[in-house]
């Protein structure tokens, strides 16, 4: 059973920022991260402020520009469901189908799912790591077969998210709402990495929320998706993900996103691998520089040197799937 | 399983041995509009009066916010057929339906699901009146130790009231966040295949 706490639920956007002005308050949306944190210690709020009752952060709506306006609260599946999302930002749609068992994509939310911590069995774990304020991160001379091949350092924790590298990839931008007011921040500066600040993971600050999420409308041309490799064939955190979306004109290729998930302590946008497409037609060629591109400057630690191969795999396959049509 | 004594005053036995002389007395149901009660706070260690609509009946009960709808349907309810199993939302064993979709209900706080509707194994595998699903679990042998039947029982109900129809790989995706230590796999695939078929009205 959790540890007690108190709990409150707000009927407003404005009230439950009233609410989490508390530092020792928490906000709770899906719950499926947050509650193993708690049961793990790695989160000790005193009081939950629920958002369920929250209008603000609901719904899921497809603007007349052909944006989409997605609530914070919006549960993963509905996402995965979602027709024009599936038809016109597949990426988004595909990565949220591949979020862990549908159990946990009907309760858990887009918001949640950018904002959970990390899974690093040594943080989660009972380690006073760096990211929890010790000296160490365990895992770099530790067991590391989960961990990052790109940008670690003082901590080598693997961004987690699926939607996040597919967000990154659709230029997406993220609402957020504080006791300051609100701001809007492009999601590929929503993330902070361990050389920044090792002890957060995204730029919110204390008492702010996460309100809704913007996508662009697709430009003529464009196409989009996400792949994941997986210890296991059911539901399973990725390994290595991949999210690109591309704008063809013709058979050239004209802008190119590739992020890649499950590889570094943030959802990490290879330009190299961007530059190996752009002005390119899609063809053996290029798809094969761009996942050569995708590993370039791994680093790998002593267990996880197949994520090296594993990148190179997944990219050239979701590459291929695009190109395919 | 680690369920202490929430100090409620009926744990699991004292309620299975007053279950006889009608829980109706126990857990008076009410009708709907309880549930209105929004902004309120509770505090840390204290019980809050909640409805929940469960299997088509109100229960009117005292929950702690920490509770999770697992705890609430086991140890307060009586409600024993929803499984225990990892408690962290990996095993499926504690699938239930909110509002027609799966849920684990030991990621789901029973404070949260005020007022929406609720669904265990006990309303859908009535021994005299098994549902579809859970007449094709017996008719496919689709279980061995049987401990992990009623939340893949749930889970079915929930991927056919989506999708009366799935391909098998639907069928295997949508029974994918429930884990069977014995095996059962092949059968629990059959079953599904046979629940979908048998609501077509064709034979399988």
């Amino acid at each position: 059973m959790l540890p007690a706490f108190a709990y409150a639920r707000p009927g407003s956007l404005r009230e439950a920022l009233d609410l989490l002005k508390d530092a020792a308050s928490a906000p709770l949306a899906g719950g499926t991260d947050l509650q193993g944190c708690m049961e793990d210690g790695v989160a000790r709020p005193a009081r939950l402020v629920s958002l369920a009752a929250v209008p603000e952060l609901r719904g899921l709506e497809v603007r007349p520009d052909g944006s989409l306006r997605i609530g914070a609260a919006t549960p993963l599946a509905e996402l995965a469901a979602h027709p024009a999302v599936r038809q016109r930002h597949a990426a988004l749609a595909r990565a949220a189908a591949s979020v862990g068992s549908p159990q946990l994509r009907n309760q858990g939310t887009l918001g949640g799912n950018l904002l959970q911590r990390p899974r690093c069995w040594y943080f989660r774990g009972d380690f006073p790591c760096a990211r929890k304020g010790g000296g160490t991160c365990y895992a770099q001379d530790g067991r590391n077969a989960r961990h990052a091949i790109l940008g670690g350092g003082r901590c080598v924790m693997v961004h987690p998210s699926d939607t996040a590298p597919a967000l990154v990839a659709l230029d997406a931008v993220v609402q957020l709402a504080g006791p300051r007011g609100a701001r809007r921040v492009p999601a590929g500066e929503l993330f902070v990495g361990p050389e920044r600040d090792v002890r957060r993971e995204t730029v919110l600050a204390p008492g702010e929320l996460l309100v809704e999420v913007l996508v662009p409308a697709a430009p003529p041309g464009a196409r989009s998706g996400y792949d994941k490799a997986r210890a296991r064939g059911s539901f399973d955190f990725a390994l290595v993900g991949a999210a690109v979306a591309l704008v063809l004109r013709g058979r050239s290729v004209e802008r190119a996103r590739v992020v890649l998930g499950g590889v570094a302590p943030l959802p990490w946008r290879s330009r190299p691998a961007e530059q190996a497409l752009e002005g390119r037609a899609l063809d053996e060629g290029s798809l094969a520089a761009a996942a050569e591109a995708a590993v370039a400057g791994a680093d790998p630690l002593a267990e996880n040197g197949y994520k090296v191969a594993m990148t190179r795999g997944i990219v050239q396959r979701l590459l291929a799937s695009l190109a395919a049509g | 399983m680690a369920h202490q004594d929430d100090g409620s005053g009926f744990s699991r036995r004292t309620f299975i041995g007053s279950i006889g002389v009608g829980a109706a007395g126990l857990l008076a149901p009410l009708g709907a509009g309880a549930a209105a009660q929004a902004a309120r706070e509770v505090a840390a260690g204290a019980t809050v009066a909640v409805t929940l609509q469960i299997n088509g009946q109100a229960h009117r009960l005292e929950v702690e916010p920490r509770w999770s709808l697992l705890h609430v349907l086991r140890e307060v309810l009586g409600l024993t057929g929803t499984k225990p199993g990892c408690e962290r939302g990996e095993c499926g064993a504690c699938t239930v339906l909110i509002d027609g979709a799966t849920r684990n209900a030991c990621l789901t706080l029973a404070v949260e699901v005020e007022g929406r509707e609720i669904r265990t194994i006990e309303g859908v595998a009535r021994p005299d009146q098994p549902s579809a699903v859970a007449q094709a679990f017996v008719d496919e042998d689709a279980f061995q130790c049987g401990y992990c039947t009623p939340g893949q029982v749930m889970a079915a109900e929930g991927l056919l009231a989506r999708s009366p129809h799935p391909s098998p790989e639907e069928i295997r995706a949508g029974m994918s966040g429930n884990l069977c230590r014995c095996g059962a796999y092949p059968h629990i695939l059959k079953a599904v295949e046979r629940a979908s078929a048998s609501r077509r009205g064709g034979r399988p």
